[in-house]
């Protein structure tokens, strides 16, 4: 496996009930995992420990069988390439010097680039398809935009999983669909991907596996069909709904209207 | 860094240090500002070499250790206003100074010496109350910490000049204004042996503050080993601006400005960018003593003085055009 969590839980100083509580989930080259959940049930945070950031209270992360503790930072970005939340654009370079950060723990004595490294770059912008404004500054790009140049420069770390925390908050459809597309490609084409994400109806469409999960805990898991479930889904986010089934067999979740039945 | 802007810049600094070194109470061409150089038996000789040459090189190099410094530190809080002196090491700097010159001691040796141990020591303490929870450097606390221990030795230091006598307050005054009016061969020596290692470090870091620009948890998974980064960055500009503060008093802006100008012709990519800050901010306070030394001759304005009038409108101006 290369990334996995058996029985995880994370507790923050000072409060009673643990941020994770218990979470074991895992990927490997090929599948696509979403975690889901309201707002506040600790998918941030699983994500943030499985990544070596947060200390565990028990349970263990490992990284191709290896505890995360116990990877020094450079040897894990050569391995696991990460798209955060939130990122400083104060200082705006331009798209290949930012996707050419994804080379820092690859790039030779002093720093130096290497023609390698260049290609690396290029190939990662190619399959992100970020390469026609290459020199943009990218406080100049769209956010659909953005976000292909940040998948870009987790490509040129050259890892075996790809790791999303919500790529596709505040997109519009076009640029959503154009995400999860280029995610879904690459985890074909071998990488393991695991992603955070709010949008319920497309990780039914494009992940292999879904987590549920609520205040913390696993609240359903397992194939869309089986984690999508109408009284599941409704308890876990506190608001009516109704599943249908998409003419490609995913469940689609609808929120309902006050008085509108199920 | 391109083979091109290399060469310009090693044209502008030729120009800058034998303008620098012409003017003054004496005004020498730029002729014999070179014969002076190369021969010893030539007429300029002994004022180029002994006088001109060693106060040009230090404010170059204080001014490109401040300018370096600047632009780490506004990686490090991701805020292009920080600057060298809001981590406190000024007042501490200045506390020292003015207690020794306040209490009649001092001369040439222990004014610096008493201005680097207080820069050393508010390095210290601002480090250690910035280090927050599970022994992490807290950027913001950094900053709050320097402006609140830089704000405390202020008002000691104010103290302390009400009640100094008239003729020592206002030798405290002057050295706090700052100037190279002390300058000869061994303040160089003394500002590079404290100044080369942190300065070869900080040049030598651009890589790790492109990553530490994009915020801690980005920079991490790219690799990075951020608390080390942050630690070395902190260290390394205390260092130089302590050296500085200690061999010519309180320069300011000269941190905030010229990062600020370089990132706007060249961009903020750090591994271009620091060399680039370097050699501009030591020409632009190299510029800007022989200023202070030319406009209201035969008085030396402080060098301090000078860096803020043009660098003050020049700040401004730019900050304007960059929000429009």
């Amino acid at each position: 496996m290369i990334l996995e969590a058996r029985d995880l839980t994370v507790r923050y100083g000072g409060s009673s009930r643990p941020a994770v509580d218990g979470v074991t989930l895992s990927t490997d080259g090929g599948r696509l995992v979403a975690i889901v959940g309201p707002n506040g049930s600790g998918k941030t945070t699983l994500l943030r420990a499985m990544l070596g950031l947060l200390p565990l209270s028990s349970g263990s992360a490992n990284v191709q069988g290896r505890p995360v503790a116990q990877w020094p930072r450079a040897e894990l970005a050569k391995v696991i390439g990460v798209v955060p939340q939130t990122e400083e654009r104060v200082f705006p370079l331009r798209v290949r010097e930012s996707v050419m950060l994804g080379r820092y723990a690859r790039l030779g004595a002093l720093g130096r680039e290497s023609t390698v490294d260049r290609q690396a770059v290029d190939e990662a912008m190619t399959r992100s398809d970020v390469l026609q404004f290459a020199d943009r500054r990218v406080d100049t790009l769209s956010g659909g935009e953005w976000q292909r140049v940040r998948v870009a420069r987790a490509l040129a770390q050259e890892p075996a999983a790809l790791v999303l925390d919500e790529p596709t908050a505040s997109l519009d459809v076009r640029h959503e669909m154009e995400v999860f597309e280029l995610i879904r490609h690459l985890v074909t084409g071998g990488l393991a991907g695991l992603i955070v994400t709010h949008h319920l109806n497309l990780a039914a469409r494009y992940a292999d596996r879904m987590i549920m999960l609520e205040e913390g805990r696993v609240a359903a898991d397992g194939t869309p069909t089986e984690v999508l479930r109408q009284d599941v889904v409704a308890r876990v986010f506190g608001w009516p709904v109704a599943v249908t089934t998409w003419c490609d067999g995913s469940p689609q979740v609808v929120p309902l209207r006050p008085g509108e039945a199920r | 860094m391109s083979g091109l802007r290399g060469v310009l810049l090693l044209g502008i600094s030729a120009v800058v240090l034998v303008v620098g070194i012409g003017a003054g109470a004496t005004s020498i061409p730029p002729a014999e500002v070179w014969s002076g150089l190369l021969h010893g038996s030539a007429p300029s000789s002994a004022i180029v070499r002994e006088l001109r040459l060693p106060r040009v090189l230090l404010a170059f190099m204080v001014g490109g250790s401040l300018g370096i410094s600047g632009t780490a530190l506004q990686a490090l809080v991701r805020n292009p206003l920080a600057d060298p002196y809001l981590l406190g090491i000024s007042g501490g700097a200045g506390l020292g100074a003015v207690l020794v010159i306040a209490s009649g001691g001092g001369g040439a040796w222990g004014v610096p010496l008493a201005a680097f141990a207080g820069a050393l020591l508010a390095l210290a303490l601002v480090y250690r109350l910035s280090i927050v929870g599970e022994r992490r450097l807290d950027p913001r606390v950094l900053l709050l910490a320097g402006v609140v221990v830089g704000a405390f030795s202020g008002a000691l230091m104010s103290a302390i000049i009400v009640l100094s006598d008239v003729a020592q307050l206002r030798n405290a005054f002057l050295w706090l204004l700052g100037g190279f009016g002390g300058a000869s061969w061994k303040t160089l020596d003394i500002f590079l042996a404290y100044a080369a290692l942190p300065a070869g470090i900080l040049l030598l870091s651009g890589r790790a503050l492109d990553l530490l620009a994009l915020g801690e948890e980005p920079a991490q998974y790219l690799g990075a080993n951020i608390e080390r980064t942050k630690r070395v960055v902190y260290l390394t500009t205390g260092l130089l601006t302590a050296a500085g503060v200690a061999s010519c008093g309180i320069i300011g802006f000269v941190g905030l400005v010229v990062p600020h100008a370089a990132r706007r012709l060249w961009g903020p990519l750090h591994r271009t960018l620091l060399p680039v800050v370097f050699v501009l901010s030591g020409c632009f306070l190299v510029l800007a003593d022989t200023v202070a030394r030319t406009v209201v001759r035969p008085v030396e304005l402080p060098v301090g003085v000078v860096t803020a009038l043009i660098g003050v409108p020049l700040f401004a101006l730019l900050l304007r055009r960059s929000l429009a």
